[in-house]
């Protein structure tokens, strides 16, 4: 069982930057995102696009926010359990919370923060009567482990920088890889559509464009797809279906955590802490509303400073505190490292 | 200056709203501003032409804008696209799409 001070669920800038407060006040934090990597929808959707409403940033590209919060964070060690959905929350007589994965794996926190913006992101499926049946027999959302793929065919769906970048990965992996999309024309970054036309004329891609794939067979497993090239159908063997056509957020599981819920986001009390209807459980960035509410990542970084504030005060009732500013107090790491101003000098000049 | 513009929403309900044509919205955000369909379900990538939530189908001959290299390589990888189907967030709200009818396409 992994233990923390403040669960955060969620892995975009709103719950990356939590950490940093809350390691100002000494709590330990550990991060759960549904994705395999972190930054929210930075990373997942737009991390080469500028965002120009940061403060102090006249113009930063959402992935290197990313990265700019990671290096801010750091020394105060957070934990991820990346890759998995928070699924159940089960809160015990202290107050304290029990979040469960979807794969299993048990948090216990002294607090939970939602930060989970618009919700966990889902694979869109392709609209094929029985691909449910031959999820996980073949037919696969992500790319979690490519040795998965070694040696065996592969049929990748999709028009994207996901399509376009798994294809060329596991040409190199798989023993065929065949690249299926609706037209000619892809839309990526120049250098990955660049190496897949190379790759495809070198015979490690087949391109199959324009084209559809609109059935999959298989006893148990998948075995085949059909292929609707102009209209015409055509049957195409192959161990693995991976359709790449974006993802779609879902507020999931965490919609029946009897939290109030109105219009897809969670009340919260933003007159004092952004805390829910759940003592203990607060949330935090795109996923609360309140009067007033704007889906901005500066609100999402004062909710999620007043949220901490509020932690600490839960866990240490009665203790006296003032608010420090890092200029005059420093930042003491819980790995150890310290970073501070630098100390003026007082000396006399000759 | 406003406009009026007929929307079907994904219930099937028909909207005739007025839509300001001097405050730089598309036809995306006039669908959030009047909340025609629920948050997260709609403009999710925020007006980028990356998550197609905004594909709607043009239901009458009203001029709009071309679509653009984004909006028409999106359109190649969502779902339920018909010959009609245009992303809301790549039609500004302009004087020209007074009288515009249109349904929001499924989620």
């Amino acid at each position: 069982m992994i233990t923390t001070d403040i669960l955060i669920i969620g892995a975009g800038p709103t719950g990356l930057f939590a950490v940093f407060e809350a390691g100002l006040l000494k709590l330990k934090c550990h991060i759960i995102d549904a994705l395999p990597q972190i930054g929210g929808q930075l990373s997942e959707l737009y991390p080469k696009k500028p965002i120009f409403d940061i403060p102090g940033y006249p113009s930063v590209l959402a992935g290197d926010l990313v990265q700019n919060l990671m290096e801010q964070i750091k020394q105060f060690q957070p934990g991820f359990t990346l890759n998995e959905k928070a699924e159940t929350i089960k809160k015990l007589e202290d107050g304290t919370f029990i979040v469960t994965t979807n794969k299993g794996t048990e948090h216990h926190a002294k607090a939970v923060a939602i930060a989970g913006g618009l919700g966990s992101f889902e694979p869109r499926k392709p609209l094929i009567d029985n691909i449910e049946f031959y999820e996980d027999k073949g037919v696969e959302y992500f790319v979690k482990d490519p040795e998965l793929f070694r040696d065996k065919k592969i049929v990748i769906a999709g028009g994207g920088d996901s399509a376009l970048d798994w294809s060329i990965f596991l040409a190199d992996v798989a023993s065929e890889v065949t690249l299926v999309h609706r037209r000619n024309e892809f839309r990526g970054a120049l250098d990955s559509v660049e190496k897949v036309t190379e790759l495809k004329h070198q015979g490690k891609i087949h391109m199959v464009t324009p084209a559809e794939v609109t059935n999959v067979f298989g006893d148990g497993k998948i075995e085949a797809i059909e292929l609707d090239i102009n209209g015409e159908k055509v049957r195409k063997e192959t161990d693995f279906f991976i359709p790449l056509f974006g993802l779609t957020p879902k507020l999931g599981a965490i919609a029946d955590w009897g939290l109030e819920i109105e219009k897809n986001a969670i009340k919260v009390n933003n007159a004092l802490d952004y805390q829910t209807n759940i003592e203990g459980v607060y949330a935090i960035g795109d996923i609360n509303t309140y009067p007033g509410k704007l889906k901005l990542i500066l609100c999402g970084f004062h909710e999620a400073t007043l949220m901490c504030q509020s932690v600490f005060n839960k866990l240490n009732p009665g203790k006296k505190y003032v608010l420090k500013y890092t200029t005059v107090s420093g930042v003491d790491g819980f790995d150890g490292t310290r970073k501070e101003a630098e100390k003026q000098v007082v000396k006399a000049i000759d | 200056m406003d406009v009026t513009i007929t929307i079907t929403d994904r219930e099937g309900v028909v909207h005739e709203v007025q839509a300001p044509t001097d405050m730089a919205m598309n036809i995306m955000e006039l669908c959030r501003a009047y909340e025609l369909a629920p948050d997260g379900t709609i403009g999710v990538c925020g007006g980028m032409a990356m998550c197609a939530s905004c594909q709607c189908y043009i239901l009458n001959d009203i001029e709009l804008p071309d679509m653009g290299a984004d909006e028409d390589a999106m359109l190649s990888e969502a779902f339920n696209v018909k010959p009609n189907s245009r992303l809301g967030c790549q039609i500004p709200i302009t004087p020209e799409l007074e009288g515009l009818i249109l349904e929001l396409a499924p989620e």
